[in-house]
């Protein structure tokens, strides 16, 4: 049985793993918005505020329980990222709140096409530059220069240097790639499901430059996780998984195979943010926060744990019955028809 | 402006700016149900219409009231790592529990607001009901966490009276602490108050422009009974948290009652101006014995004054008092016109339409706002120089990063746009159920609404 603290460290990668597959779909869907082209962009651009509508501001949440679950129970850590990253993490919370009130603002303004317009390009370009940001934060943390020390801190050396800006492109490659799959799948008209499978392709290959970039500038930038990725055969065997999800999920897309891919991509997502919380363990912030060093009372995480297990039996099934509800069967769905019922024009 | 300065006026910001939103996520909900209950018992398909313009109207508000509450979660970390690092662990409870609330809201309103056609009405208005209720609890939650800040429970202090004994801390009992009661029950109330005032007010000066409407005449039935209702009971909760303020709070009585000197049968002030330089307060009304009465029960009971506390301990009496002064006189004018209307609609026996009532309504609309920006200052700066009362002081609690005065200026922007925008929306919407063929654009704009999803 993994101590109490670890368990919790746990529920708060669950819980950043589902941001990013959810959230970062949301913000892909904002990017390829901003690069809707062709003859079917405004489809793309319907397509698109159609499937983030109804559960928007319910994936949002997951970062606040990610933010809550480390002020509880790892208060120090929570502290010393906020002052280390105050610039960054300012930087995506303007980023968020712009993005998700030019959305509601959009849908709710009247239906002009200089209005939509204006609305939908503060939507796409805020939606655009926030992973960026965001993986900013994170490539920072993996990268072990966040110190506690007031006499070597800086406000901007953790965030502003080349691997932490490497991995905040990656994470914009990322989202922008498992959106395009999602949308393949949602997408009913043939047109359009051409048009994410094109706009997936190119965000693989994005993720496969930005990936390989990621990796040699860790080496100097981040050598804890290059190390965690490398060190040992089972670093070794995971990244060779990960990899291997990314492939069979380009094949799929290649072949058409919109709901197969989608499983592959999720898996490449979820095994690409574990990986990297696994390569910096025990560390919350590398080199000098491990989780026991931050963790808050045996009381006070055995409280969360408690309430964590409530909410999870209370929410799941919840979030399950939205989705079920406005994505239909096909939300969950692995193996179906892919060909669209109907070819509308 | 220095650094402790410009962030405490962007939390404030932050803060004044969020509750706006957060009070209406807590009473639009209540409107909504009701409204969609009386559809399900009467049939009368006016009322499902009313729930849907509401819910219509509410989504932007609540959209709005989500980011605003992201950016103050982030502004704990990032303007008060100090105040985090050492309460995260004893009260940072209830802020996970509040976020769990706020995700089952979010979840529920996504059905409520887009499941009209997909779900049978039985089960939506249920949809409906649980997004008031999580919505009621996420702000008890909450304002648990304040109350703690008031009411520092469920931890020791080591020999050296300031470092937290790590094994000491119970978050059980920070969370219900001896404030949290009557805290919530402050807030929960004028949440419900000023949502219900503030839709009064909107459509009773629908009303007196479309006398004839049965829309906005079921509208201010419904969102009157709820804003009469909370205007009588808020008094008797005001009470109760004053006594509460007296006993374990006695700075903050002391200045939001302009009582510089420890006095036995101190009189009430109705007005008045604190001066910090002469230690009075000048122009006041005074009522002899009142505030002792008030405060203990006893005319002749010792209410502490400023002048017995520290110099450098001592609230702002001028901004606390002023505040206080403005939420009572708000709350009292709420009173008023809800006993007013409350009359005339006995007398009519049905929803008041007299001119004059309705004008009353309609001034009174920004009332019950006004008032909670008014009381949550008085809380707020009734607790400085504390972030956390007798044990932490707010300038300990600020972070190091320089030049705060950038974000803030930031932020304020950002908040001026969101609200003008808003403003612009709903008037928008609030127009939509204007003039004679008002039914007709309202039927057009919810098929649109269909068709769109």
């Amino acid at each position: 049985m993994p101590p109490l603290e670890d368990i919790i460290a746990g529920a708060m990668l669950v819980a950043v793993t589902f941001y990013a597959l959810l959230a970062g779909a949301d913000f892909g869907g904002g990017v390829w918005d901003l690069f809707a082209t062709g003859p079917r962009a405004q489809a793309q651009r319907d397509l698109i505020s159609d499937a983030i509508a109804p559960i928007w501001e319910a994936n949002h949440v997951w970062l606040i329980l990610v933010i809550t679950i480390l002020f509880v129970a790892f208060p120090t850590a929570f502290a010393t990222i906020m002052i280390s990253l105050h610039i960054p993490l300012t930087l995506s919370l303007m980023g968020i709140v712009l993005r998700g009130a030019a959305f509601t603002f959009r849908h709710y303004d009247v239906h002009l096409d200089n209005v939509q317009r204006r609305w939908g390009r503060i939507f796409a370009i805020t939606s655009t530059i926030t992973p960026i940001t965001l993986g900013m934060c994170i490539g920072a943390i993996a990268s072990g220069k966040i110190t506690d020390d007031p006499a070597h801190a800086s406000f901007f050396s953790a965030w502003l240097n080349p691997f932490a800006i490497s991995v905040g492109f990656l994470s914009l490659a990322l989202f922008s790639f498992i959106a395009a799959v999602f949308l393949a799948v949602e997408a009913k008209d043939v047109g359009l499901k051409e048009d994410f499978r094109k706009r997936a392709l190119v965000s693989a290959g994005a993720i496969f430059i930005l990936a390989w970039v990621s990796f040699f500038l860790a080496a100097e930038g981040a050598p804890r996780v290059r190390a965690g990725l490398t060190g040992s055969t089972w670093a070794m065997i995971y990244h060779s998984a990960t990899g291997l999800a990314a492939t069979a999920a380009i094949f799929c897309i290649w072949t058409r195979r919109y709901m197969i891919a989608r499983l592959f991509a999720t898996l490449q997502l979820v095994l690409i943010v574990w990986g990297w919380a696994i390569s910096q363990y025990p560390y919350l912030v590398p080199e000098t926060i491990t989780i026991s060093d931050a963790a808050a009372p045996p009381v006070t995480l055995k409280f969360l744990f408690w309430a964590l297990a409530a909410g999870a039996a209370l929410l799941f099934p919840s979030f399950y019955y939205l989705y079920r509800l406005f994505k239909g069967k096909a939300a969950f769905s692995i193996i179906g028809d892919d060909s669209p019922p109907t070819n509308p024009s | 402006m220095d650094d402790l300065l410009s962030a405490r006026l962007g939390f404030a910001m932050s803060l004044g700016f969020h509750i706006i939103f957060a009070a209406i996520g807590i009473g639009m909900p209540m409107l909504m149900v009701i409204a969609e209950l009386q559809y399900i018992r009467t049939r009368d398909e006016m009322y499902l219409t009313l729930a849907k313009r509401w819910a219509k109207g509410s989504a932007i508000l609540f959209a709005i009231g989500a980011v605003s509450g992201t950016i103050i979660a982030f502004q704990l970390g990032l303007l008060w790592p100090g105040f985090m690092r050492y309460a995260g662990s004893i009260i940072g409870m209830p802020f996970s529990l509040e976020g769990s609330a706020f995700f089952t809201e979010a979840i529920f309103l996504g059905i409520y607001l887009y499941g009209w056609d997909k779900i049978s009405p039985k089960l939506h208005v249920l949809t409906g009901g649980i997004v008031a209720l999580s919505g009621a609890v996420s702000g008890i939650f909450v304002v648990c966490a304040n109350a703690w800040m008031n009411n520092p429970e469920g931890f020791k202090l080591l020999p050296d009276g300031k470092t937290v004994d790590f094994n000491s801390i119970d978050p059980f009992a920070a969370m219900f602490n001896r404030g949290w009661f009557h805290q919530t029950l402050h807030m929960t109330l004028a949440a419900y108050l000023a949502t219900g005032a503030a839709v009064v007010g909107i459509h009773a000066y629908m009303l007196i422009r479309n006398r004839e409407s049965s829309f906005h005449r079921k509208a201010l039935g419904i969102s009157l009974g709820m804003m009469a209702v909370t205007a009588l009971l808020q008094p008797i909760s005001g009470h109760i948290s004053a006594q509460h303020v007296a006993k374990y709070q006695p700075e903050k009585l002391a200045a939001l009652e302009g009582q510089w000197e420890t006095k036995k049968g101190a009189p009430l002030r109705i007005g008045g101006y604190p001066d910090v330089e002469t230690e009075t307060t000048k122009y006041a009304i005074e009522i002899p014995y009142m505030l002792s009465i008030l405060a203990f029960n006893d005319p002749h009971a010792e209410v502490k004054g400023l002048k017995a506390f520290p110099k450098d301990e001592r609230p702002n009496p001028l901004i606390v008092h002023t505040a206080f002064q403005i939420m009572v006189g708000c709350g009292s004018a709420l009173i008023g016109i809800a006993l007013l209307a409350l009359f005339v609609a006995w007398r009519q026996k049905g929803v008041p339409d007299n001119i004059w009532v309705l004008r009353a309504l309609v001034a009174g609309a920004p009332l019950g706002f006004i008032a909670i920006e008014a009381g949550w200052t008085v809380t707020e700066c009734g607790r400085q120089p504390w972030i956390i009362y007798r044990v932490l002081r707010t300038a300990d609690a600020v972070t190091p990063v320089p030049n705060l005065i950038i974000p803030m200026i930031t932020f304020m922007f950002l908040y001026l746009f969101l609200a003008a925008v808003v403003v612009a929306l709903l008037k928008r919407q609030i127009a939509i159920t204007d003039g004679p063929h008002a039914m007709d654009r309202i039927h057009r704009d919810e098929k649109r609404d269909l068709h769109h999803h």
